[in-house]
């Protein structure tokens, strides 16, 4: 399915978001996510199920004043 | 013994942040060189394949100082909420720089939403550092819905214009002489810092002044020595100044020539 991932359309197989961020790569990443503008804890990730469509945010540590 | 920020002493009053460094070592000189007490940080969208943001992360943790993340950039209650609750996961902190900006030319706070989200936010248990104007009523109003600590503007964020209304933090600092208070945003300059803190400020938190000098390891130094300069002159009890000159020189026992 698609997804708007960080702004831009992606195509994945996982469904759960633990899933999906394993995908991409992310599992062993410092990284905090929304799904359609939601934050989504961490310890809540393997009950969320995406959808096609859905906007995922994958947000990181960055420089900030 | 400076003032505590929900708990916690500062080990130097420098509130320093981590944006627009030419590299991030010489972002880790300016730390070291300065001892600064806090380092800023941000949540931003992790980009492609670089993973920057987990190799800056291992950076700050290696400076071993508070980390103070903010919601810089969100014009929205919601959208800065939103952001808290992320960098409470990520940054594992209850601390919060509130942002909430309301004109994109100043980036002058929403004073209106930043009241409402420092609610919210108290009440989820977060430690807000509301970045707010010198307005005395909404300092009252963020007080009442649970902040601990004001972070008041000294000019527009980047600008380095100093403190635009020294009076305005006059009257703040005289109002409420037991609450944490910052300059946050604006300052240029060694000798504005220092002054922010002759006027009784507990901290300055600044970026841009450090970052874009020529030397920024060197630059955060100099605001460290002004800043614990400023906070010493304050704790000495200045003199009064007054409108005429007074000898320093004992005129009694002058010779008649």
């Amino acid at each position: 399915m698609t997804i708007v991932l960080n702004g831009e359309k992606v195509e994945i197989n996982a469904t759960s978001l633990n899933e999906v961020l394993s995908e991409l790569g992310y599992s062993e990443a410092k990284v905090a996510t929304a799904v359609n503008e939601e934050f989504v804890p961490e310890t809540m990730r393997g009950g969320v199920i995406l959808s096609d469509g859905d906007r995922l945010e994958i947000l990181a540590p960055m420089q900030g004043g | 013994m400076g003032k505590q920020f929900y708990g916690t002493e500062l080990k130097n009053p420098l509130m320093l942040g981590t944006a627009q460094y030419p590299s991030p070592s010489i972002l880790a000189d300016a730390f070291k060189m300065s001892g600064a007490g806090v380092a800023t940080v941000s949540l931003r969208r992790e980009s492609g394949s670089d993973r920057a943001g987990q190799e800056f992360w291992q950076l700050i943790k290696e400076l071993n100082v508070p980390v103070l993340p903010n919601t810089a950039g969100c014009y929205t209650v919601k959208e800065a909420v939103t952001t808290a609750h992320m960098a409470r996961e990520v940054f594992d902190t209850p601390w919060i720089k509130l942002e909430i900006i309301g004109h994109t030319d100043t980036l002058q706070p929403d004073v209106y939403g930043l009241v409402e989200g420092a609610r919210i936010l108290s009440e989820e248990g977060f430690q807000v550092f509301p970045y707010t104007t010198e307005d005395m009523v909404v300092a009252e109003r963020l007080l009442e819905v649970g902040c601990e600590v004001l972070m008041p503007w000294g000019a527009p964020i980047g600008s380095g214009l100093g403190l635009n209304n020294e009076h305005g933090l006059r009257m703040l600092r005289a109002h409420f002489p037991d609450v944490p208070l910052v300059v946050d945003a604006g300052i240029g300059l060694p000798s504005q810092a220092a002054h922010a803190m002759e006027l009784g400020y507990d901290a300055i938190l600044l970026n841009t002044a450090v970052a874009k000098a020529g030397d920024p390891a060197l630059m955060a130094k100099a605001f460290s020595d002004a800043i614990c300069a400023g906070k010493a002159a304050f704790d000495a009890d200045p003199m009064e100044p007054r409108d005429m000159a007074e000898p320093s020189t004992p005129v009694i026992g002058k010779a008649f020539l």
